[in-house]
């Protein structure tokens, strides 16, 4: 009896090391490989700088100067090529981004394709009015410093999708601050919070 | 006379005897709500028209037949909510026939507006709403629409287009009333035309109107109140308080509105009984 059970086998330094091993390969492949198997890493069209065009930039403008409200309440959101014509007529700088913007879109009478951060399915309503000119937030409050930002994020589209990553948030775990993510529980919790009504019908049409 | 609790009551007045069975309306809110044509429209029970326009008779020969039409939107049942007549709401507490089968919550009650809403990409398609709609204003798309021939570029972008396995229905234009939510929170007006419904626009001889049965100024506050000796709905004793009144002064109407025994008398209030 004494020799048969109960006997409690010692883990040797190899187990040890196996166990690191594999926590580390399969961490590795959760977080670095699956997100490059389901994301494709997509160029803008040309890159685009916040903070020179902003306040306290070259151009001095303000979030509104460019990102309009129409006269309906509708949210203009990325502005029209007319609206760069407005300055750009002739290359202004050195940077090849701005040379391709006179040259290829505002010459070329293109709109510019940009890939939208934001874009959410069809079935989503969500209302600009009613966040900023209703409820009185800035736009920090969920575009974070994109507005002082140097550089355009890297977009990845989801491949079976074709959406953002940034819809599914780029901090899996939900800690950054603004949330970073635009997931439906994400606008439920602000709407809970606020006490804005959670009829199914206030987000989606 | 409203005894709604939440801010508004969107409701529609019907008058039956004004509606000439066109179907204007029907064509309109396809058109306006993305609904497409299924690969076989020959296959009724399976097309889906969100608003459709049902013909009744008063079933006698020849030279005193009489038709009318009814064109049936959702009713968006109340329930024991509030109607627009104080006996409306349902004493014992009936509710929303759609509502409260759903398992998957993809259909609730809004009670801000008032208005039942279908949240398509959460419907995981076991059409208990289907069965349960007493008015059969609910539809389960069979097929995806195809539509041919780029069609989908016409879409309307304010409202979703559905996929196969879904069940849709009508929506009172519910994006309508976002766009002037919007509009009023730009600084302009909401007032009573700003939130109507593509069927009222289109109805050419003025037979629907649409409007918050809140709101005692609203046309169909007015209406109800001159003529609710003509007024009634659908089904009404099963209790689940539409808010789309019918009008009509013909009695036979009234009769085959609901399910009279012979010689019962029209009794307009006798909810749940």
């Amino acid at each position: 009896m004494t020799e048969q059970g109960h006997e409690h086998k010692r883990r040797s330094p190899a187990d040890w090391w196996l166990f690191v091993v594999g926590l580390v390969l399969f961490s590795a492949i959760g977080w670095v490989v699956t997100p490059a198997i389901i994301y494709a890493e997509k160029p803008q069209p040309l890159n685009f700088n916040h903070k020179l065009h902003g306040p306290d930039g070259d151009a001095g403008k303000s979030c509104e100067d460019c990102h309009s409200f129409r006269d309906d309440g509708s949210f203009a959101g990325i502005p029209r090529v007319e609206s760069c014509l407005e300055c750009h007529e002739e290359v202004m700088g050195e940077t090849p981004d701005e040379k391709k913007l006179v040259e290829v879109y505002i010459k070329g009478k293109k709109p510019i394709p940009w890939r939208v951060y934001a874009k959410q399915p069809p079935c989503v309503y969500f209302s600009h009015a009613a966040h900023v000119k209703n409820a009185g937030m800035e736009c920090t409050e969920c575009h974070g410093d994109h507005g002082t930002t140097e550089k355009l994020r890297p977009y990845q589209e989801n491949r079976l999708t074709g959406y953002s990553r940034d819809i599914w948030g780029w901090a899996i775990h939900g800690w950054a601050d603004p949330p970073e993510r635009m997931k439906m529980d994400d606008c439920a919790d602000c709407h809970r919070e606020n006490g804005v009504r959670e009829a199914c019908f206030v987000c989606h049409k | 006379m409203p005894v709604a609790t939440g801010e508004h009551l969107y409701g529609m007045v019907i008058d039956v005897d004004k509606c000439t069975g066109c179907g204007a309306c029907s064509v309109a809110c396809m058109s306006e709500n993305n609904i497409g044509t299924l690969p076989d429209e020959t296959d009724k029970i399976r097309s889906i028209t969100w608003l459709r326009v049902y013909q009744i008779d008063n079933g006698r020969p020849y030279p005193d037949t009489e038709v009318a039409f009814f064109p049936r939107p959702c009713m968006h049942c109340g329930g024991s909510w509030g109607g627009f007549f104080q006996q409306d709401a349902d004493p014992e507490g009936h509710h929303t026939p759609c509502v409260s089968v759903c398992p998957a919550t993809a259909t609730d009650y809004d009670d801000e507006t008032g208005i039942v809403s279908q949240i398509p990409t959460r419907c995981i398609g076991c059409r208990y709403c289907v069965a349960a709609c007493p008015y059969h204003a609910r539809y389960f798309n069979w097929y995806d629409v195809p539509w041919p021939g780029g069609l989908e570029q016409s879409l309307s972008p304010y409202v979703a287009p559905r996929m196969r396995g879904v069940v849709e229905k009508c929506t009172f234009c519910y994006h309508r009333y976002q766009q002037a939510r919007d509009k009023e929170f730009a600084g302009g007006e909401f007032g009573e035309m700003d939130y109507q419904t593509a069927c009222t626009e289109a109805c050419p001889s003025g037979a629907i109107t649409f409007g918050d049965l809140n709101n005692p100024e609203h046309q169909v506050s007015k209406l109800l109140r001159q003529r609710h000796k003509h007024a009634f709905r659908l089904l009404e004793r099963l209790g689940t308080n539409p808010k789309v009144y019918y009008m009509t002064k013909r009695e036979w109407v009234r009769k085959r509105a609901d399910n009279y025994l012979p010689g019962e008398k029209i009794h307009r209030f006798a909810v749940g009984s």
